[in-house]
């Protein structure tokens, strides 16, 4: 994306600063900073309990909280909670779609409260019932719809005024892999459209395709932030996994490579090392011909989402020690 | 598409606003109420049932004659029944907000009390029709209330006015009980007392002492007093002042402890 001026920062969507929330003596938020740019997708990953589904409330107005500031598109969220409300669209973990109304009386009544007027609603229904496919069924009680078709209707509802900025609390959780990647590609169809995501998921997949930056939410904090190539950095590097022909050579290969400090696994006769560049997987291939090492099978795994997951959740001590 | 928002985004929401919020809500009810045939039928049978049953068991024994009692019991019946529909408002309200339709509401730009107005006022259409079924059947039965057609639809009017007010009860504990469970014996506990310890079904100067003295100071039983004033004749005034001044008491007390439970409920 072009910026106007090169070294200004992109204007922030969402801003929170030190947001804090109890229920009682359990702290599910001790502290949430985070900044969202405007027409970027920002994940919120965590477990079960970490506090996704109440930051996200907050933000919408729907819950209260007790401490810190958050801002979005400028507005203060608990000083101003009825022009945010104006600002944003949500969809929740449960599609609050009304079962005994049709999918298109049921966007037609929520543009009505949003002063579209029955005409216009109804243009902008027939637009979104398209946009998500859901012209088939448009006029059928959305009670027949299956779990994808109510999601999508629920997101067509938080989109029916356009709003610059879009909550997903756990968009796909339950859905199959079919309806999940049809969710997907309406949230990339939204941010290309200029649109502010911010959503809440369990899957480290749909962080990793979807979002531009992503925050791991681990006992009330932001555990680590950044996009997925930075998180994925943080928890180590590529690697490259050679099998030898003969196992018996992993001993003379490891000699032959100890520079690069490989592990060798004798059981699988194989020797992994950390991969610098990939110029280096040349040169280590050619130095292993040379001394007539022969290799069958080169593998490269780069570290994956779960790895950084679990680095920066699996801890219990660490949060107590902080 | 833009990315600027088409919405209306007031700091403040005018009454005006709120009127029409809780206008949309309605036809949300009404269209509810035309896709669930089940409840039609449920609002309709009730009410039959109720007057057969009273009318055609208890008549003969309660007064020597089905008619005469039939004239009596008709205008308590419609209390009763519009009582018991205000319950309904309460477990749709319930209902409503445990599937989370009340999340996509508050996270609008409207007014915190439009969906429950909506609620209410869609409701209305319920209390609407049990009572025209009540007296469409009491009209087959023979019920030609003296008071005529003035007097049929004043007494209706009083009969939802004070629905009006007493379904705020409902709403708020439809907002504030746990379980649908809970809700039904708080109906139970509230209502069955409340319709039957009055003028509803027979007068209070056949219960002993102390029942009829609940009876005097029973809300059913002024309303049942002036709807039976106006339908067959007698004394209305008194037993109207007291109607008002109860649905307005109930309303003063429910319908702010409903808005915030409202707010409040999560």
């Amino acid at each position: 994306m072009p910026a106007p001026t090169a070294a200004a920062p992109p204007p922030a969507s969402i801003e929170v600063r030190g947001l804090t929330k109890s229920y009682g003596d359990h702290r599910v938020l001790r502290g949430i900073d985070l900044t969202v740019p405007r027409g970027t997708v920002f994940a919120l990953l965590g477990p079960n309990g970490a506090g996704k589904t109440t930051l996200v409330r907050a933000l919408a107005t729907l819950q209260p909280f007790d401490g810190g500031t958050a801002r979005v598109e400028g507005r203060d969220v608990r000083t101003q909670p009825a022009a945010v409300r104006g600002l944003i669209g949500l969809t929740g973990q449960y599609a609050s779609v009304d079962e005994l109304l049709t999918g298109e009386e049921n966007l037609v009544m929520v543009g009505r409260l949003l002063h579209l007027g029955r005409a216009r609603a109804r243009r902008r229904a027939a637009e979104l019932l398209d946009r998500f496919d859901l012209t088939a069924a448009a006029r059928r009680q959305t009670r027949t719809y299956s779990g994808g078709m109510r999601r999508r209707l629920d997101l067509a509802a938080s989109l029916m005024a356009s709003p610059p900025v879009v909550f997903l609390d756990e968009p796909t959780t339950g859905l199959d892999p079919r309806s999940r990647r049809t969710m997907w590609d309406v949230v990339r169809a939204m941010v290309a459209d200029g649109t502010t995501v911010l959503l809440t998921t369990q899957y480290l997949e749909e962080a990793d395709r979807l979002a531009d930056r992503i925050a791991v939410l681990h006992g009330g904090r932001v555990a680590t932030e950044g996009t997925a190539a930075e998180l994925k950095a943080q928890v180590g590097r590529e690697r490259v996994t050679l099998t030898l022909a003969r196992p018996a050579d992993l001993p003379a290969a490891a000699r032959l490579l100890r520079a690069a400090d490989p592990q060798a696994d004798p059981a699988d006769g194989t020797l992994s090392l950390p991969l610098h560049r990939t110029d280096d997987l040349r040169a280590l291939l050619n130095a292993l011909a040379d001394a007539r090492l022969p290799v069958t099978a080169v593998r490269i795994t780069a570290p994956t989402l779960d790895d950084v997951f679990f680095a920066v959740t699996a801890p219990a001590e660490l949060e107590t020690a902080r | 598409m833009t990315t600027v928002s088409q919405a209306v985004t007031p700091e403040r929401i005018s009454p005006i606003n709120t009127i029409q919020h809780g206008l949309i809500a309605t036809s949300r009810s009404l269209l509810r109420l035309r896709s669930n045939p089940a409840e039609i039928i449920g609002l309709t049978f009730q009410p039959l049932m109720f007057v057969a049953l009273f009318v055609f068991v208890f008549g003969q024994a309660l007064m020597g004659s089905w008619q005469d009692y039939r004239d009596f019991v008709l205008p308590g019946i419609i209390v009763q029944m519009v009582a018991f529909a205000t319950i309904g408002t309460g477990m749709t309200l319930f209902t409503d907000i445990d599937k989370g339709i009340f999340d996509r509401f508050r996270s609008l730009p409207i007014a915190r009390s439009a969906p429950l107005i909506g609620a209410v006022l869609g409701d209305l259409v319920r209390y609407v029709l049990s009572l025209v079924v009540i007296l469409v059947v009491g009209f087959l039965i023979g019920f030609r209330p003296p008071g005529g057609v003035v007097g049929t639809l004043a007494g209706a009017g009083v009969v939802l006015i004070f629905a009006l007010a007493l379904c705020w009860i409902w709403v708020y504990l439809g907002l504030i009980a746990k379980t649908a469970m809970t809700l039904q014996m708080y109906a139970m506990t509230l209502m069955f007392p409340l319709t039957f310890g009055g003028s509803t079904f027979v007068s209070p100067e056949q219960m002993p002492d102390w029942m009829a003295w609940f009876a005097s100071v029973n809300p059913v039983t002024s309303v049942t007093d002036t709807v039976r004033g106006l339908m067959l004749g007698g004394p209305v005034a008194g037993p109207f002042a007291m109607t008002l001044l109860w649905s307005a008491a109930i309303a003063v007390v429910f319908f702010p402890l409903a808005v915030r439970a409202y707010v409040r409920r999560t």
